[in-house]
């Protein structure tokens, strides 16, 4: 498991990739609470367009950074959940913790307007 | 090997508690139910499930030590897999509590507790036996709609 993480002012991605189980989740969990607690970004973007398998450390992985930004008033994005990984999240009603996105959010963060529904269709095009 | 079941193939691996090993036991079961030619989805299902019991065993069969974890797979009559995954840790006090949804002795640990809900909506069947102190087993089966190419 590799985690990437990317920052632009008050919104943060963090760009997941490989495998998350209970073993890997140990070492994603730190590199993104190190990055929370230096910055405390109001968005944070937990990007799982590269994860190629989840269990429910995953979703332990989702609900500790979902307290983690709650403490302070930020809030929680869940990104390109797809196949299983999406089946995982949706059995373990993950849509009541965190807002379900989709598409390009290294673009999101880097954009003029990162906020608002219209941006999240406009990106949702660009990406199709 | 069983035969009430009709079996048609059976794999059998032990290995220590590591955590290194639930990506292991997912290729393992992975490899040896890939020769029914399952769909994508159900092989994620299963490895899923596999990984989540196996976890259970590391996590809470074993805290704080190293035991021996089983798993046997097997595939029967009618394009049925069967998983058997068995420690002989700490056992579960209460089976029922430790099924509820969002149950878990490890919260700061970061687990959700959704293990045996996951393993239930995934698989056909499953079924719990522990006792404190002696272990626990934890028995799925899953029906392939695929058949072999």
């Amino acid at each position: 498991m590799n985690v990437e993480i990317v920052s632009n002012g008050g919104l943060m991605l963090a760009l997941l990739s490989g495998e998350l189980d209970h073993h890997s989740a140990a070492g994603a969990r730190m590199t993104i609470d190190c990055a929370v607690d230096a910055k405390c970004p109001c968005e944070l973007y937990l990007d799982f367009s590269k994860v190629t398998f989840m269990d429910s450390s995953g979703v332990g992985l989702v609900m500790g950074r979902y307290r983690l930004l709650h403490e302070y008033g930020g809030t929680l994005y869940i990104a390109n959940c797809r196949g299983s990984i999406r089946k995982v999240m949706q059995v373990s009603g993950m849509s009541k913790l965190a807002r379900f996105v989709d598409g390009d959010i290294r673009a999101r963060l880097f954009s003029q307007q990162a906020k608002g529904e219209e941006n999240d269709e406009k990106i949702r095009q660009d990406v199709k | 090997m069983k035969r009430s079941d009709r079996t048609l193939n059976e794999i059998k691996v032990t290995f220590p508690s590591l955590s290194q090993n639930e990506s292991f036991a997912r290729l393992a079961v992975s490899g040896f139910v890939s020769q029914l030619n399952p769909r994508v989805d159900e092989l994620a299902d299963i490895k899923t499930a596999v990984s989540e019991a196996v976890t259970n065993c590391i996590v809470h069969g074993y805290r704080d030590t190293v035991g021996k974890v089983t798993l046997v797979a097997r595939i029967c009559e009618g394009d049925e897999i069967y998983i058997r995954i068995s420690d002989k840790g700490c056992g579960i006090e209460d089976i029922d509590a430790a099924m509820q949804p969002l149950f878990t002795s490890a919260p700061e640990e970061d687990r959700a507790g959704l293990g045996f809900t996951i393993m239930e909506s995934f698989m056909d069947s499953l079924s719990v036996r522990s006792r404190r102190g002696s272990g626990t087993t934890v028995t799925m089966r899953k029906r392939l709609t695929a058949r072999k190419a």
